[in-house]
């Protein structure tokens, strides 16, 4: 493994990183010593054939891995200066600050509505007007409004796979997290609403920090400004995107990128 | 040519072999199906004569050979509906906890095995348990509480079974996004995973209060008696349930071949009115599962 990150100075503050990160399922190692930094209003893209750790280590972030039976986590993850694995981290105030979007789009069986506002009523906010207010902004953020103004208290199971994952992303921007954590958010949709999804990631990214896992090489290529290559649960290499695509330092990354195993 | 013909024979056998085992299990089901429309056919036929607006809406009188059977179909309503009322809020909270909030290990092994046990346990053993334990030792007497307690118990495990089946089809995507939104644990089943396991719940609700409305051995000592005058006034009363009636007028009367219309009566009436909680309970069922998904 090359550490490249100190070999690139991003303009932008540092809101997250991993420090020696191990996981483990059992007796299972699905991360090893893993160090990496994630950066204000910049999109992270990573990437690597399956199984190799990306997505375990974006539910490290948030601390989803937590549901897991007899897993565990050694090493670091900071945000804002603060261990996220500490004792007395609360995980449930970090979740609402990490908001996920997940492979599937996994509304709830509820209407379009109370889907975007379910985040601020389990935190006991009632107030009409807020939640309506709140509920429309994360709606017109996700560019979804005009194809959902008129039925919002529709069932959200009524919309097309596109337009659920858009929704999601609305739901999971309405308790106004700081860092977005997505899931390979495309992966079950078609190449248009694929499109309008990165579309969104580019507008977002002005607003969040986000961390994106992708199979799709392309797309960490369109969407990201930083990409890392992992393979079996190590970080292989990370850089700027543009350096990853074009003339990255290791074998191992140019092979994967260029389709030759993965 | 040979070749061919050979081809056929394969074909007309293979095609003889598969239309022979659709038939058996054709037959099967058609058989399940016949039972119940003798079963039902039996019944009305013998007892559709006892049943008029008396027979549903009096007491019954002269050593019950006449009259009518309301206090039983009070009693039974009575009963089936508290021994769920007591059961469902026990098994539901049972289930969650199973499939919930228990790390997998010894403890919850444990319990699997006893509530699995406890299905299998005969309905007269319930019986005998809640004569000593809620007749005697707490001193609630032969009454509805009594008998109400012991069925729940008897009717735990299918509540339990069905209610753990219901939560472990919620998707688990949905915890995850509840959770990932940063609501906490509780929120997550009381918002989003109760509400989708509810119609699955509600089909162990509705097959516990079937098996409990039908029961006799459990509530033989501990709730119900051949006759009462009067309808129950509190829960320390005892009752009279059709199930039992059914059972004194068919083998203690003294007018065992007299009351033999009034007993096809009961046992009709016993029949209408859990087909008729079944139905209650599934056209809600069906009301929420339409409200699930569409709103």
């Amino acid at each position: 493994m090359v550490d490249l990150a100190k070999g690139f100075i991003m303009k932008n503050g540092l809101k997250m990183s991993t420090k020696r990160l191990n996981f483990y399922y059992g007796d299972c190692q699905a991360l090893y010593e893993i160090s990496l930094d994630f950066h204000t209003n910049q999109v992270t893209a990573l990437i690597g054939p399956s199984g190799c750790g990306k997505s375990t280590l974006l539910r490290c972030l948030n601390r989803m891995n937590d549901l897991i039976p007899y897993s565990r986590a050694e090493g670091q993850v900071i945000l804002d200066g603060e261990d996220i694995y500490d004792h007395d981290i609360d995980v449930v105030t970090l979740r609402s600050r990490i908001g996920m979007v997940f492979q599937k789009p996994n509304p709830f069986p509820k209407s379009i509505f109370e889907n975007v506002a379910y985040g601020l009523r389990v935190k006991g906010i009632k107030d009409h007007v807020f939640l309506e207010e709140r509920v429309e902004n994360s709606i017109k953020r996700a560019a979804l409004w005009d194809e959902v103004k008129d039925r919002i208290h529709e069932s959200a199971l009524g919309l097309s796979g596109g337009q659920q994952q858009r929704l999601c992303i609305a739901r999971a921007m309405a308790v106004e997290p700081e860092i977005l954590l997505m899931d390979e958010p495309a992966s079950a949709l078609d190449p248009i609403a694929t499109q309008k999804i990165e579309e969104l990631i580019n507008e977002l990214k002005r607003l969040y920090t986000i961390i994106i896992v992708t199979h799709n090489m392309q797309q960490a290529a369109r969407i990201s400004d930083v990409t890392a290559f992992f393979y079996l649960g190590s970080l292989i290499e990370v850089d700027k995107t543009e350096n990853i695509f074009t003339r990255p330092a290791l074998k191992q990354t140019s092979d994967y990128i260029t389709g030759r195993f993965g | 040519m040979h070749r061919k013909e050979k081809d056929n024979r394969i074909k007309t056998g293979r095609r003889i072999s598969q239309s022979f085992i659709f038939s058996l299990f054709r037959l099967s089901a058609v058989i399940n199906g016949a039972v119940l429309v003798i079963v039902i056919w039996f019944l009305v036929s013998r007892g559709w004569r006892a049943i008029n607006w008396t027979f549903l809406t009096q007491m019954p009188v002269d050593s019950m050979t006449k009259g009518g059977i309301l206090p039983c179909i009070v009693g039974t309503l009575i009963i089936s509906l508290g021994s769920i009322a007591i059961a469902l809020p026990i098994g539901v909270a049972s289930a969650i906890y199973l499939n919930e909030y228990a790390r997998p290990g010894r403890l919850v092994r444990f319990l699997r095995l006893g509530i699995n046990n406890l299905a299998g346990v005969p309905s007269v053993v319930f019986g005998l348990f809640g004569l000593s334990l809620f007749v005697v030792w707490m001193g609630f007497g032969v009454s509805i509480i009594s008998g109400c307690l012991t069925l729940a118990a008897m009717t735990l495990p299918v509540i339990i079974g069905t209610a753990e089946e219901a939560l472990r089809s919620v998707p688990e995507t949905y915890r995850e996004a509840s959770l990932g939104l940063g609501a906490t644990k509780w929120q997550t089943i009381y918002r989003v995973v109760l509400p989708a396991a509810l119609p699955g719940i509600l089909t162990g609700a509705i097959l516990g209060i079937s098996r409990v409305a039908g029961e006799t051995a459990p509530i033989m000592f501990t709730a119900a008696v051949f006759y009462t005058p009067s309808l129950p006034s509190s829960v320390f009363d005892k009752v009279m349930v059709l199930p039992y009636h059914i059972y004194v007028l068919a083998t203690a009367g003294t007018n065992i071949q007299e009351t033999r219309p009034l007993q096809y009566g009961t046992a009709l009436v016993l029949i209408a009115l859990v087909l008729g909680l079944n139905l209650v309970a599934i056209i809600y069922r069906s009301h929420l599962r339409r409200q699930r998904s569409g709103g």
